[in-house]
């Protein structure tokens, strides 16, 4: 026990020492704060969009305007032809183009049936998605007041009323907050546990460490405890971050969170010893954590949801920690998930932890000695 | 002597795979001796000193380090041993006493024993007025006397310097090894690695190790008279003479010495006559040649000779 404090201790000391990437471990979470819970909303709205009408009608007019007016779209001004309209497309003035037919007021007021054209730029399929729904929504409502003004009715035979739960606003920093935690304990709980073991190595303080009667067990351990700290303080500072810039609660239980966090944070940890025993030095470590990194970012589910990926990369992101952490810190803090919801990812994760532990120490006792 | 074994070995050997790095190496030290092991890079000097800290297990023969057997109980000889290697293994972004106290909790000690150590070393060392300065700051002398005072913190009967002294200045060196000394005096058995032949004349007793074997081990004056040479010294560089005397076989070794020779050979020659021979052959005059002692430098060059010539 004295040696393993006597690590903990001198690993604390060397941390506190190297502002840098004390500074770092701060600034991380909040830069990153920032920067997704701000910058990054998947929730497009605002698309420029040019209208080519045709009719020019006070109908044609109307239809238009409300289309703008559902905030999905912008108007950046009228085209005259289709040739203008391909052009506008083409420039990226526009991203959407709404085509309204000659005699669409005509149509419409004699009963018969008319059909509007809305054109979308495809090479950015994410921020035209919600006007092709906003445009799609609007004029099935008017088609189905229209019929059933004809039918003399004055309710639609079948409605759909949804309820969004969790997040009645479909806010973004809502989900991006707690997947932040996710990313930002795997990128600084892997990098630092690499490069403190590499350090070593390349300072040769390592083989001093190896000729003590240190024990494998307790020199592991020893170096890992302050990382575990840094990691849950990380962990506190996105959340408060999240709560009071973004106004992102948890709704759950708290010490659950902060329970299952440990077996997230262990994963990290031994994913990070896993790579020291492979690096020589700590750029090497330092690369190695970066590209690992990549992938928690694109197929855990952080930034992109895994069911719309193909079947190899849904494997792939199981083996990730992050992909089911994600899972779990979601559900406990938007959801309030208990114990009892999360076993499923709780097992997998346990299944990853328990494969690297023993991967690890495997390496580890080969390389050291 | 009967003086009390700190270290015996019985025919260790070590193989990586088919790679012998240490055969048949069987050496006894003695209590409060200062023991060299000589030897080129890749010699085997490593590979030999790792096995006796219980680094690495041999793969044949025995040993018994303070006590403990190497292969069975390499913890137990791991607490009784200090280790300390030419890198000066301490943390640069640690001050002095961080450093020393991070060393005795590695070794166990704790609470107000762990603290008692580190100043009583802190005092014997004198390094007192640096306690505080990070030991990346301090200058080649003194990292290496933090890190022997490392090394001695939990109060060793026996300390392992691997070329303790590579890269440091000539007047750390020799201070390096009063403190050696006065170590070894007070009873703890130093065993040392070093390239340096003047290093090698202050231990007590040498082992000399080449390709993967003990070559010879003893006293510097007994591998010395084993060895049996005689050495001259001329001032006189003339290619002729070099030529003559690296062509005559009763010649050992020529070695030019800036605008000197050294010529050695065995005790049965006598190597001034064999100079003034080769002089007198190249029609070179000069102040004839002047015998000298025979250094360890000598003694090893020729036994890696001989053993050039067996292989």
């Amino acid at each position: 026990m004295t040696r393993l404090l006597a690590i903990a201790w001198k690993e604390l000391l060397q941390l506190r020492r190297d502002r840098l990437t004390l500074a770092m471990m701060v600034m991380l979470p909040i830069v990153q704060i920032v920067l997704f819970g701000w910058a990054i909303d998947t929730d497009v709205r605002h698309i420029p969009t040019t209208v080519l009408d045709q009719d020019r009608t006070a109908a044609s007019r109307e239809l238009a305007a409300s289309l703008m007016a559902t905030g999905s779209c912008d108007p950046v001004g009228e085209v005259r032809d289709p040739a203008e309209l391909s052009a506008a497309l083409r420039s990226g003035r526009a991203k959407v183009g709404l085509v309204i037919p000659a005699r669409y007021a005509e149509r419409l007021a004699l009963g018969r049936p008319a059909a509007v054209q809305l054109v979308v730029d495809g090479s950015d399929p994410q921020s035209v998605a919600s006007a092709t729904s906003a445009a799609g929504g609007l004029v099935a409502q008017r088609a189905m007041a229209m019929v059933l003004a004809r039918a003399g009715a004055r309710e639609a035979p079948l409605s759909l009323e949804s309820t969004t739960w969790y997040n009645p606003d479909l806010r973004t920093a809502v989900n991006v907050v707690p997947g932040l935690v996710g990313v930002i304990l795997t990128m600084t709980m892997v990098m630092l546990t690499a490069m403190a073991v590499a350090r070593e190595r390349e300072r040769g303080t390592l083989e001093q460490l190896v000729v003590s009667p240190i024990r494998k067990w307790e020199l592991v351990v020893g170096k890992i405890l302050p990382f575990v700290m840094i990691g849950y303080v990380q962990m506190t500072l996105v959340l408060i971050a999240g709560y009071v810039v973004f106004d992102v609660p948890v709704v759950g239980s708290l010490p659950l969170l902060y329970a299952l966090a440990f077996g997230f944070i262990a994963a990290n940890l031994a994913l990070g010893l896993f790579f020291s025993t492979l690096a020589r030095t700590q750029q090497q470590a330092m690369q190695m954590s970066f590209f690992f990194l990549l992938p928690n970012i694109l197929l855990s589910g952080f930034m992109f949801p895994r069911e719309g990926m193909p079947r190899p990369a849904q494997w792939l992101s199981e083996a990730l920690p992050l992909t089911h952490f994600l899972k779990i810190i979601r559900g406990i803090a938007l959801r309030g998930a208990g114990f009892d919801d999360l076993q499923g990812s709780l097992l997998r994760l346990a299944v990853i932890l328990a494969v690297l532990v023993t991967l690890t120490s495997l390496r580890f006792r080969k390389n050291l000695a | 002597m009967g003086a009390e074994l700190v270290v015996e070995t019985a025919g260790l050997g070590r193989t990586f795979g088919k790679l012998v790095a240490v055969r048949d190496v069987s050496l006894s030290v003695r209590r409060g001796e200062i023991f060299g092991i000589l030897g080129p890079n890749g010699a085997g000097k490593s590979t030999t000193i790792r096995m006796l800290c219980g680094l690495l297990t041999p793969t044949s023969g025995r040993g018994t380090v303070a006590g403990f057997d190497i292969a069975s109980e390499p913890e137990k000889v791991k607490t009784r041993i200090g280790y300390m290697t030419q890198r000066f293994s301490l943390y640069e972004d640690l001050t002095v006493r961080e450093n020393l106290l991070f060393y005795a909790g590695l070794y166990g000690l704790s609470g107000a024993r762990r603290r008692e150590r580190v100043a009583e070393v802190l005092a014997r060392n004198g390094l007192e007025d640096r306690r505080d300065q990070l030991a990346g700051t301090l200058s080649g002398g003194w990292k290496q006397r933090v890190a022997l005072a490392c090394a001695m913190l939990h109060e060793p009967p026996l300390v392992f310097l691997d070329e303790p002294t590579a890269g440091v200045d000539p007047v750390s060196r020799r201070a390096f090894w009063e403190e050696i000394h006065r170590i070894a005096t007070e009873g703890t058995t130093v065993i040392v690695t070093t390239h340096y032949m003047d290093e090698a004349e202050r231990c007590h007793r040498l082992a000399f190790v080449f390709r993967g074997a003990l070559l010879d081990t003893g006293t510097p004056a007994e591998i010395l008279a084993r060895r049996a040479l005689r050495v001259a010294e001329v001032d006189c560089a003339a290619r002729p003479v070099l030529d003559a005397l690296r062509a005559d076989r009763r010649v050992e070794e020529v070695a030019p010495f800036g605008a000197r020779l050294r010529v050695t050979t065995r005790r049965e020659h006598d190597p001034a006559a064999l100079v003034r021979e080769a002089m007198a052959a190249a029609g070179v005059a000069g102040d004839g040649p002047v015998e000298v002692r025979a250094n360890l430098e000598d003694a090893f060059v020729s036994m890696v000779r001989d053993d050039a010539r067996r292989a």
